[in-house]
């Protein structure tokens, strides 16, 4: 298994935020997890990542059988952990390129693999960006800054496709995104979907999904995952939106 | 027993002796100028904090050493590589040192040492008239000791390819230097001047410069200052500048030595449509302290003035940011803008900043801004989150933060050689 979290719970300062989560992901398996704001699952993607504002009070992940959790933010990255952010960051002053040869080399030190040197990197580099689609004007800027929402978002498909992880999480990759960018940022994880690489795609809204087909789809709510499914299940939630969950609460309550 | 305030005047005797027992340079009309400057020094005696330009730097500590003159030395070191056709003239301890230098006949350009012209009436006349010792117990200092440094001197519509370079090497512990440039660039000339002030490694020495920068109408020049002073020395500069119609003066000034230093630029705009640059970096870390004090002083209309310093404070060190701008009554249409951005590496290092905008026109565009904080948190997470370990990740930033002030050069000699003396510094900052 290459991901098994098990009762995972976290907060933010004193707010609990996620109250028991369980998922398995396995190589080769696209898992969508969906839910109102508020749900916990940017919270999620962040635990995974090693985002430091959140406190994990209790459960444990294992990736490949190790404790994710106690491994520092670059230890994931550089065992095959990759999250596509939600809010790119923007870094003035370090190109594009500069920024993924440092990243693409640190992930190899780590790994005891030989550094890339400037031209084999730049050749990778290009293959991948002639992949995506991406303008290449874009390699040369600083990282993010200026890029407009799509070429964040785009960026951040680019930079997987050049650190190809093993897992990839994507937060709300398709927020703020028209339907053109939308598509290509589908088509570049599309191209990025491999029998050795799981994906969790976090998403508020179905159609990313449309383009994007998940083998498996979970609902979140209020820290749980309260439904689990097919890939239906994306399409029935597009049709009955989120309200159907507080009512089920009221209910349970 | 109480402690009362006795005035330190030990210190300012021991430098008027020097100066009635030393054999200074220059004629009747330069001894004028000294005599009168070294009363203007007795008078003000040197800064203490109690003057409000000099609130956050205490020279004190420092004015108990009793530096003197050094005696002529040889000198062995590596010098930093010449720009292909640079000329170069270098001082050591003060003194020219014509064998590390080189000089060549440029059309339409003089370069000599000082010393050369203490006899000319015109360049005599000169001396004292941009960087006004009246109020300045450092400036005075220098005008009444200086025995040499370098006159530049180049003619209307002359254009310099390749830059000047001025080295200053400090070698002598308990030494001190006087340096004294001075900078008359004619009617549309163009060049590129680059001081580097250079000491070995612990020596504690004193270095008092100043450079008078003479840029007339068209003008287009380029000044760089490189302090990379011994971590033990003393330091104070003085760049003082008058700009002319339609001028061009872009200066660069970073700080990565000294214990304690003092930087002071003074420009005015004194023709319509004159645009001056002020680009600086401090790097700190250890117990230095590095002192800014900026002045642009617009006196005519039309003209304008970007600045930008940075700095990056690490260990206990202490940096002080103080920008003047003056808009005179005439100076209508002015537009300012005045930044100063630091960032703190650790809980012991302290910044003060400060603008003082004296504004007398109406019709002006003048703004200010400092900031002071850590690398970004969010944008470190980001690096790690792509594998970048945090060190790494923390100087990356800190050097993308810096860079701006290093790619911004012409000179390419000197952005390849400050690029990674920036990173090496950067890595060693933590001391």
């Amino acid at each position: 298994m290459l991901l098994e979290i098990k009762n995972l719970q976290a907060r933010v300062a004193d707010k609990p935020i996620l109250k028991g989560i369980d998922l398995q992901v396995d190589a080769g398996q696209v898992h969508a997890i969906m839910g109102p704001n508020g749900s916990g699952k940017s919270t999620l993607a962040g635990v995974l990542a090693g985002r430091e504002v959140y406190a994990v009070t209790g459960g444990e992940v294992l990736y490949d059988g190790a404790d994710l959790l106690a491994m520092k933010p670059e230890e994931r990255a550089s065992a095959g952990v990759f999250m596509a952010f939600q809010y790119p960051v923007e870094i003035p002053g370090v190109s594009n390129m500069y920024f993924l040869r440092a990243a693409l080399n640190a992930q190899r030190k780590y790994r005891g693999l030989e550094e890339l040197d400037a031209m084999d990197f730049l050749a990778l580099v290009k293959d991948k960006a002639k992949l995506l689609g991406l303008d290449e004007t874009l390699l040369s800027r600083p990282v993010n800054e200026g890029f407009s929402g799509g070429e964040k978002k785009r960026n951040e498909i680019f930079q997987m496709a050049v650190l190809e992880p093993r897992l990839a999480i994507l937060d709300e990759t398709d927020s703020g995104l028209d339907i053109d960018a939308l598509k290509a940022v589908a088509a570049g994880i599309n191209a990025m979907r491999s029998p050795d690489r799981g994906m969790i795609v976090v998403t508020h809204y179905q159609r990313l999904l449309s383009y994007v087909v998940p083998d498996f789809v979970h609902v979140m709510h209020n820290g749980r995952i309260v439904r689990s499914g097919g890939k239906d299940l994306a399409l029935e939630l597009e049709r009955l939106g989120y309200a159907w969950l507080e009512e089920q609460a009221a209910v349970g309550s | 027993m109480s402690a009362s305030v006795i005035p330190a005047r030990e210190h300012e005797d021991a430098y008027l002796a020097a100066f009635a027992s030393a054999s200074l340079p220059g004629g009747a009309r330069l001894r004028r100028t000294r005599q009168a400057a070294i009363e203007r020094f007795s008078g003000l005696g040197f800064p203490t904090t109690h003057n409000e330009a000099w609130k956050y730097t205490n020279l004190a500590p420092f004015l108990k050493t009793p530096y003197q003159p050094a005696p002529p030395t040889g000198f062995s070191r590596e010098l930093p590589a010449a720009s292909p056709g640079a000329t170069r003239l270098v001082f050591v301890n003060g003194r020219f040192a014509p064998e590390l230098s080189k000089t060549q006949t440029l059309a339409g350009v003089k370069i000599s040492r000082f010393q050369e012209a203490f006899t000319r009436r015109s360049i005599v006349d000169r001396i004292g008239a941009t960087a006004v010792f009246d109020t300045n117990a450092m400036v005075a200092l220098n005008t009444a000791m200086f025995e040499d440094g370098a006159l530049i001197e180049i003619a209307d519509g002359a254009v310099l390819d390749a830059p000047v370079e001025l080295l200053f090497v400090a070698t002598a512990d308990g030494s001190v230097a006087y340096p004294r440039n001075l900078i008359i660039a004619g009617r549309e000339s163009q060049a590129r001047i680059v001081e580097t002030y250079l000491g070995s490694d612990a020596a504690g020495y004193f270095t008092a410069a100043v450079t008078e920068a003479l840029v007339a109408d068209g003008a287009v020049i380029e000044h760089y200052k490189l302090q990379e002073e011994s971590e033990a020395a003393l330091h104070f500069g003085m760049l003082a500048v008058r700009q002319g119609a339609s001028s061009n003066f872009v200066s660069h000034n970073i700080a990565f030595g000294g214990a304690l230093v003092r930087n002071e630029i003074a420009v005015v705009l004194e023709g319509e449509g004159a645009d001056c640059n002020l680009n600086g970096l401090y790097v700190t870390g250890g117990r230095q302290h590095v002192d800014n004090y900026t002045t642009l002083d617009h006196a005519q209309p039309h003209t304008t003035s970007h600045e930008l310093y940075k700095g990056v404070l690490d260990g206990a060190s202490q940096a002080v940011f103080h920008g003047r701008i003056i808009v005179r009554p005439e100076a209508q249409k002015t537009d300012a803008i005045q930044r100063n951005k630091n960032l703190l590496l650790s809980d012991g290092a302290v910044i003060n900043t400060k603008p003082q905008l004296e504004i007398y026109a109406d019709d002006v565009k003048c703004t200010h801004g400092a900031t002071v904080g850590q690398v970004d948190a969010d944008a470190i997470f980001y690096l790690r989150s792509r594998g970048i370990p945090l060190e790494e990740a923390r100087s990356l930033l800190t050097f993308a933060f810096t860079s701006q002030m290093i790619s911004s050069m012409k000179v390419e000699s000197v952005r390849e050689r400050l690029g990674p003396l920036l990173l090496r510094r950067l890595a060693g900052g933590g001391a």
